[in-house]
């Protein structure tokens, strides 16, 4: 049944189908962007609560759950790379850190520009915005470790064991913050009831959150391909390649 | 003939010789059991001198004082748990030796918090008065040190594990570390705080004795995999 | 469309400074994560290939030395280990 999948664990191939993927996920990601924050812009209603702020949503929810995502996928890859050795799991991984880390950041600094104008002040330590600051320290603590090794394969198994232990803290560090925030000053910040949301919102919503998830693809296949040369320099098919690229250049 | 006799060992033995190998070494660097404690305590010290002394301010953020230079104290003796074994090339040896590196992992992180957290917990009711902390809260405090502190050790050693072979590993260290311990900081201060309220704090402690025997059951093996990672 | 006129949609009903803060950092965010990923590609094969042709140079270097000294150069031929998967 998987079989189909077996020839993409050669880094030859998979390098050349990402590269194939790559223009595609950019291009489509670039055309539901453009409808997706054109219409949450400029022609989705205004919140009846909150007014125009309110389009700050398109970026920041969508960033939130692709941070979260990101670190999901990348778990996911580091269990597999130590479970079945994959090493272009490990190169996944490696690709998609950087990824999830800016989307966390986005996901931050929306949120400040957003809370700002409702809640009064840039930051306030509600649970999800601090468990989302915590989850952007785990992104940079993933990031730094795998820059702090020479071997790039030995980069990627750290890497992917810190990934594990801190997807399995993530719950636990996010109820933990749930819970100390209600204790500490009560359950006063307005959460915003994302599902009973009026379908003029929910669509230029969901077309952005699959133009950003497009986005991550494309820069994703990049960052994989990147890594693949950078495990493989050795190999004759990444020498001819680079000797091929630069003189075409 | 050693080969043939460490076979013979059975966990239990192989667990009671490496705590009490690593205590040995400690008891000899005195310098490592007592520095962590010094800064513990300077590090506790300066948070009067820069807030003031008002007693009603102090107590109210004694116990986040405390958990927090206990945190930053455990974290700087963290580093000593696998770098001179790492250097000498006995770490390598204790990976290759018949017995789970479960074990020997289980142990070193043992002896390392009978090194440095009992001290700290030793010490904590002292600057527990320095700080005037609610008479109510001292069991409190004491008892999610004693729970507590084990984590810190557990999930730390994870830390020293993935950076043993790097030559600036300290701050990366902090870095992958101190996010891991936030869960134990918020159950902890809100124990003591809820126990200067004089109400029950055992839901806070469940949870803290959950976070501990979570850790002591899976920390090991990511250690044990970040350290053939590490040593490669 | 929401909005009457353009400086209307600059505005954004008052939000404006936030809306395009947002939108703004945003954007930057990712078109340099974007643009870094892909000089980072460029920069790796540029790398890989100043480094073979170092080694070719190396290689001719050797090759001429041992010439000057009468002796013939051992050919070498790259080798491809399998990839194990």
């Amino acid at each position: 049944m998987w079989k189909w999948l077996h020839p993409y664990a050669n880094p030859e191939v998979s390098y050349h189908f990402c590269g194939k993927l790559q223009p595609w996920f950019f291009r489509l990601s670039f055309l539901f962007l453009a409808i997706g924050l054109v219409w949450a812009l400029a022609y989705a209603p205004a919140d009846y609560q909150q007014g125009d702020s309110f389009r700050i949503f398109y970026i920041h929810v969508p960033a939130a759950i692709l941070s979260m995502g990101i670190y999901f996928a990348m778990a996911v890859a580091a269990l597999s790379s130590l479970v079945w050795q994959l090493k272009l799991a490990d190169a996944s991984a490696a690709a998609l850190a950087p990824i999830g880390a800016v989307f966390a950041a986005i996901a931050l600094i929306t949120g400040a520009a957003w809370g700002k104008p409702m809640w009064g002040t840039w930051w306030i330590w509600d649970a999800r915005l601090t468990s989302e600051l915590i989850l952007l320290f785990l992104y940079l603590g993933v990031i730094a470790l795998h820059n702090a090794f020479e071997d790039k394969n030995l980069a990627g198994k750290a890497a992917g064991i810190l990934a594990l232990v801190g997807v399995i803290n993530l719950p636990i560090i996010h109820y933990s913050v749930e819970w100390w925030n209600t204790l500490h000053q009560g359950a006063t910040v307005t959460k915003l009831g994302a599902p009973s949301m009026a379908s003029s919102m929910y669509w230029p919503f969901l077309i952005c959150f699959v133009g950003f998830s497009l986005l991550t693809g494309a820069i994703a296949c990049q960052r994989f391909r990147t890594e693949i040369l950078a495990r493989n320099s050795m190999r004759p098919w990444v020498r001819n390649l680079a000797i091929a690229q630069t003189q075409g250049s | 003939m050693t080969n043939l006799a460490q076979q013979h060992l059975s966990y239990r033995a192989a667990f009671a010789l490496v705590v009490k190998r690593d205590l040995t070494i400690a008891l000899r660097h005195k310098d490592d059991i007592i520095n962590p404690l010094l800064f513990f305590i300077i590090v506790v010290t300066l948070f009067p001198l820069g807030i003031g002394p008002e007693a009603n301010t102090l107590s109210r953020i004694a116990p986040g004082i405390i958990w927090v230079a206990a945190l930053l104290a455990t974290l700087l003796s963290l580093d000593r748990l696998f770098k001179s074994d790492h250097a000498d090339g006995s770490l390598e040896q204790m990976l290759l030796s018949p017995h789970p590196i479960f074990i020997l992992v289980l142990a070193k992180i043992v002896a390392h918090w009978l090194i440095t957290g009992l001290p700290l917990i030793i010490i904590a009711p002292l600057l527990a008065v320095l700080l005037h902390l609610h008479e109510q809260s001292y069991a409190a405090l004491m008892l999610t040190l004693l729970l507590g502190t084990p984590v810190l050790s557990l999930l730390g050693a994870i830390g020293v594990a993935l950076t043993v072979g790097i030559k600036k590993g300290g701050v990366l260290l902090s870095l992958l570390v101190l996010p891991l311990y936030i869960p134990v900081l918020i159950f902890a201060t809100s124990a003591i705080d809820t126990a200067a309220l004089s109400l029950p704090y055992s839901g806070q402690l469940a949870i803290i004795a959950a976070l501990f025997f979570g850790s002591l059951t899976l920390a090991p093996f990511a250690v044990g995999a970040a350290l053939k990672v590490s040593t490669n | 469309m929401q909005f009457d006129s353009f400086a209307d949609f600059i505005n954004m009903g008052g939000y404006g400074f936030y809306v395009w803060l947002s939108f703004g950092v945003s954007a930057i965010l990712l078109v340099y994560l974007g643009w870094s990923s892909a000089r980072q590609h460029k920069t790796m094969l540029t790398q890989i290939a100043q480094r073979q042709k170092r080694e070719q140079k190396l290689r001719q270097a050797a090759a001429k030395q041992m010439q000057e000294q009468g002796l013939k150069m051992p050919e070498v031929k790259p080798i491809d280990i399998p990839e194990e998967v």
